[in-house]
């Protein structure tokens, strides 16, 4: 059994099928944009505090992009019952699961792009640390991908994952020192961002794009794998659990 | 409870009829969803290019059943071999031998009945001109060449049951499920699919059909196994199960007019028969003519297709 054909031909047919459809493309374009032109007249300074907002737009930009395709490519699919189609060939649900997320996990990373692409015209990005922010970028993409597949695989509506999401997500975008330092953040709310996979994430890229990382770069990197496999190997559970029972 | 319902595999191989290997093995399967026993300790053996019925009503268990079988839901007991592979607790390891056909069609509305071929035929690992090649050998076969470009959304009941069927047997299984493969679509379409069904296991492949329909399991099944409430009730070829009913033959007349000594006149002109009245207004004997006007007769054995022949006006 050529376990490739298959793992290819699932991630280029929801390429095919989602992502590359116009309303996903807008999604992937203009939600980044949005961000970054709203948090850029927020700040009301120069151009130069791009490079501090850039780490947060970059990270949400994925947040949002990954987890809103899950619920199409994963929920929608076991709704209308095509997903049984993928449950019944010959492959191992991990791989199956991986190519069910490959495409998202691109998805992600093309998302984070556009913010990237935006700021190369308005500062100088020769400071960046290309080779800390594009590993970054590519295990932020990962772990919201799965975090996005833990909420599809737990509900079993579109519009379930869609509200269930939001409420992993917009606490996020505060908890996860994105725009504001965990520091400032009320001392009751300051556990809870270490709970939350894109704090690590986001400190990688604060890191990689204006140095002020406020954890060691090898154990964000090491917190953010270990949640990415937590949430993968759970949502493989959930899935034998709930949908092969 | 029957005796079939608890027959060991040992037993079901030892048919008369019947001496070929069996490609699927199911050992006191039982499916309990919290209190609800869905399945309970069912026994069968399906063999080698034979074309099963697994008959019983709505919620019998049917679908609860195929599921077990190709890894769709985990069984509470029991054991499945599928090829003589074990399955019960891995049932990845018989999947590349079986397609299946679930009783509403599954495959993606967005993609043309083309694509969606070849995605299902890649989830085999079959090869991009293989693919294809399969693909439209199956669009020809099927009658559905025409529609190979259009997206399967835009598909009639029919034709997507068609494609689900092709789907199912892109990669070329020795085992092909079959849920229910004519529910819900017009007698054209289900004719015909019945005639693919019946192609298909004249090539060779091992059928597993279920269906509430016994005619459908008559006409195209060598054996046949009735479940009802999760439970076998009795497994046979078609053949035995028909022998009982085949002796016993009736014929019910519907006639116009009434009499009330019809039985009894019927009686006395055929001697060797026997003369049973059925609710009134159902026989009758024109009082000034003194004859039946016959719309029509049927036969009263259950075997399909029920006879209905159509009589006219004309006096009997």
């Amino acid at each position: 059994m050529k376990w490739w054909i298959a793992f290819w031909n699932i991630v280029l047919k929801d390429m095919r099928a989602y992502y590359l459809k116009p309303p996903n493309i807008s999604w992937g374009l203009i939600f980044p944009v949005a961000w970054t032109g709203m948090f850029f007249i927020k700040s009301g300074s120069s151009l130069e505090s791009i490079l501090t907002l850039l780490p947060g737009v970059i990270a949400i930009s994925i947040l949002f992009g990954t987890t809103s395709m899950l619920a199409v490519t994963v929920t929608f699919e076991k709704k209308n019952r095509s997903f049984e189609r993928l449950l019944l060939a010959p492959i191992p649900l991990e791989l199956l699961m991986l190519a069910k997320t490959g495409g998202a996990i691109l998805f992600g990373v093309a998302n984070a792009f556009v913010p990237i692409i935006l700021a190369l015209f308005l500062t100088d990005l020769s400071q960046v640390a290309w080779i800390v922010l594009l590993p970054a970028v590519t295990l932020i993409a990962i772990v919201s991908t799965f975090l996005g597949l833990l909420i599809a695989v737990s509900v079993s509506e579109v519009f379930e994952a869609q509200t269930f999401s939001n409420f992993f997500r917009f606490p996020m975008i505060f908890l996860c020192g994105l725009f504001f330092p965990i520091d400032s953040l009320p001392a009751l709310l300051r556990p809870l961002s270490y709970l939350l996979p894109l704090t690590y994430g986001a400190d990688i890229l604060h890191g990689a794009t204006h140095g002020k990382n406020m954890l060691p770069l090898g154990l964000d990197f090491s917190i953010i794998t270990g949640f990415c496999i937590f949430l993968f190997f759970t949502s493989l559970r959930n899935i034998h659990r709930k949908w092969i029972a | 409870m029957p005796r079939e319902a608890n027959m060991g595999i040992q037993e079901l191989q030892v048919s008369p009829t019947l001496n070929r290997h069996s490609l699927i093995e199911v050992t006191e399967l039982t499916k309990k969803f919290d209190d609800v026993t869905a399945v309970e300790k069912i026994c069968f053996a399906v063999y080698q290019g034979e074309l099963f019925g697994f008959l019983g009503p709505n919620g019998a268990g049917k679908t609860t059943t195929i599921n077990m079988l190709t890894g769709l839901a985990r069984p509470h007991s029991g054991t499945i071999k599928i090829g003589g592979l074990e399955c019960t607790r891995n049932p990845k390891a018989g999947q590349h031998l079986i397609g299946v056909v679930p009783d509403e069609s599954n495959l993606y509305p967005e993609l043309s009945g083309f694509d969606n071929l070849c995605f299902c035929a890649s989830l085999y690992g079959m090869h991009k001109n293989e693919r294809q090649t399969r693909a439209r050998e199956l669009l020809e076969a099927f009658g559905l060449r025409e529609a190979a470009d259009r997206k399967f959304v835009g598909y009639s009941k029919g034709m997507k049951r068609k494609l689900t069927i092709a789907a199912g047997i892109i990669h070329h299984p020795q085992i092909l499920f079959l849920d229910e493969p004519t529910t819900g679509v017009d007698v054209a379409s289900a004719r015909q699919i019945r005639q693919l069904i019946a192609e298909l296991h004249c090539a060779g492949t091992t059928i597993f059909l279920t269906t509430h329909y016994i005619e459908e399991a008559e006409r195209l099944c060598e054996r046949i196994a009735f479940i009802v409430k999760g439970m076998i009730v009795r497994i046979d070829t078609v053949e035995n199960l028909l022998q009982p009913i085949q002796e016993i033959k009736a014929m019910l007349i519907s006639i116009s007019n009434h009499t009330d000594d019809l039985c009894g006149k019927l009686a006395a002109a055929f001697p060797h028969f026997e003369f049973k009245p059925l609710p009134p207004h159902r026989f009758a004997l024109s009082r000034q003519r003194q004859s039946a006007l016959v719309h029509s007769y049927d036969s009263l054995r259950t075997r399909a297709p029920k006879l209905r022949k159509p009589v006219g006006s004309g006096h009997h």
